[in-house]
């Protein structure tokens, strides 16, 4: 089986890498690249996501054809794609960040600054916080309730159908954490930084 | 609910992990990728490493340092020390660091925030202040304390966090390496200042002192070196007294 992490100038990637490389050990190949043939012959993708949502769906753009195999890969093949952080928040119809901009419209929703009530709450959200599990969610396999994992992000994914969301987490507000529709998988928090309870859900990915 | 993180910090001077007493004396102690990994294990939130003497020396080492660990430790990973420019902390980032610490660069080209918040994203830009009292203000110091810039600490830390900080470690100059508690007439001036995250630095000689940082000094991190690194207690002796202190803890 072929796993592959995009790889579209969003920033650091290597600690995705680093994870998907250690879970997968030598059962799975991990692919690291924007060569669209090889994305639209793997089994499975991942889509990191570092940045802003503007330069990360500008990045995309940028490489010709890409978001057209992306398209296809989940909406016509169905076949399954984690996205992280970033990666995330471009399901969504459009993003906030910098400048409205379109994002690739596979979850309806938006994303847009997380209110921290007039400074009350320091932004970004970062460190670890935890998830509640409002419903079964395939890559959330085995994870227990109220576990910790590591956000870093001062946005966040409102969709507009609640039944895609997987788990919450509190902070100013709820915020969207995980989400599931069909195919289509996502983690607000980062799986590869969350210990070992993240590389179980990176597991749990890598065993759908 | 958000916890609050602590993060063991390691000093490594050519590969190899060092600890001072304010920033000279080093004492020679252990492989920093066995040490973080030791740490991570044991409940750290963050790993956080600092080449000490980055700034004067050749500092490759760091980057073998930083690849192997990270394939190691699957927590987040800050690495500072010597960072210059945007290539360095590209360089870094690329090694699998997941935030670099930008000291010295930060006061003499403030570009270098800037530009590397928008190409990389606030998340793993970190700026760290080294501020020392004078007077009823703090001042910036560089160079790994040596030189003052003279620049109020407090106004820096604004200015950081406008060109795109994602967080701030503040370290008290007169506190580092005495281990008699964090500045935390510093920490609570700067954290109430800014609206992102700050993370305490310098002085802590006891558990207590977390406490104090958090609590007192309003920090959403405390760093301590020596007190775990010397075994005087473990991270997770640290995680288990803070929540005794009803501090929100990862356990």
């Amino acid at each position: 089986m072929n796993v592959t992490i995009v790889d579209y100038n969003s920033g650091n990637i290597s600690s995705v890498i680093n994870s998907f490389k250690e879970v997968a050990k030598d059962k799975v190949n991990i692919e690291v690249t924007s060569d669209l043939d090889k994305i639209k012959s793997s089994d499975k993708v991942v889509l990191p996501g570092q940045g802003s949502f503007k330069s990360c769906v500008d990045s995309l753009n940028d490489i010709n054809g890409l978001v057209d195999i992306l398209n296809e890969f989940v909406i016509s093949n169905k076949k399954p794609l984690l996205g992280i952080c970033v990666g995330l928040q471009m399901f969504a119809d459009i993003g906030f960040e910098d400048t409205e901009t379109k994002g690739l419209g596979w979850i309806s929703g938006k994303v847009s600054k997380i209110d921290n009530q007039n400074g009350k709450y320091k932004l970004p959200h970062i460190g670890w916080n935890q998830v509640n599990i409002v419903k079964d969610s395939k890559i959330l396999k085995g994870i227990d309730n109220n576990s910790h994992m590591y956000f870093v992000h001062s946005y966040e994914f409102v969709p507009e159908d609640k039944n895609v969301i997987s788990a919450t987490t509190d902070y100013s507000s709820r915020i969207v954490c995980s989400v599931e529709k069909e195919n289509i998988f996502g983690t607000q928090f980062h799986p590869e930084k969350s210990d070992k309870t993240g590389l179980k859900i990176i597991d749990n990915f890598i065993s759908l | 609910m958000l916890k609050n993180r602590i993060i063991p910090c390691l000093d490594v001077k050519n590969g190899r992990v060092v600890k001072g007493i304010n920033f000279v004396d080093l004492k020679d102690a252990g492989d920093p990728v066995e040490q973080a990994k030791i740490y991570s294990d044991g409940g750290a939130d963050e790993i956080c490493f600092l080449d000490i003497t980055a700034s004067n020396e050749n500092r490759d080492t760091i980057y073998e340092v930083v690849e192997k660990t990270s394939k190691k430790c699957f927590v987040p990973l800050t690495v500072g020390g010597g960072v210059r420019s945007v290539e360095d902390i590209n360089k870094l980032l690329n090694c699998g660091a997941d935030k670099v610490s930008i000291n010295t660069a930060a006061v003499q080209n403030p570009e270098v925030v800037i530009e590397s918040s928008k190409k990389f994203g606030s998340q793993c830009i970190v700026v760290a202040i080294d501020a020392k009292k004078n007077g009823d203000k703090w001042e910036i110091f560089t160079h790994g304390g040596r030189n003052n810039s003279g620049m109020d600490a407090n106004d820096f830390a604004k200015q950081m966090e406008d060109s795109g900080a994602g967080e701030l470690l503040v370290t008290s100059m007169d506190r580092d390496g005495t281990q008699v508690g964090y500045d935390i007439g510093l920490m609570s001036k700067i954290s109430a200042n800014v609206n992102i995250p700050v993370i305490a630095s310098g002085g802590v000689g006891n558990l207590d002192h977390l406490v104090d940082g958090i609590k007192l000094g309003k920090a959403s991190a405390v760093l301590a070196a020596s007190i775990f690194h010397y075994g005087k207690y473990s991270v997770k002796e640290a995680k288990e007294y803070l929540d005794s202190k009803g501090i929100p803890v990862r356990i």
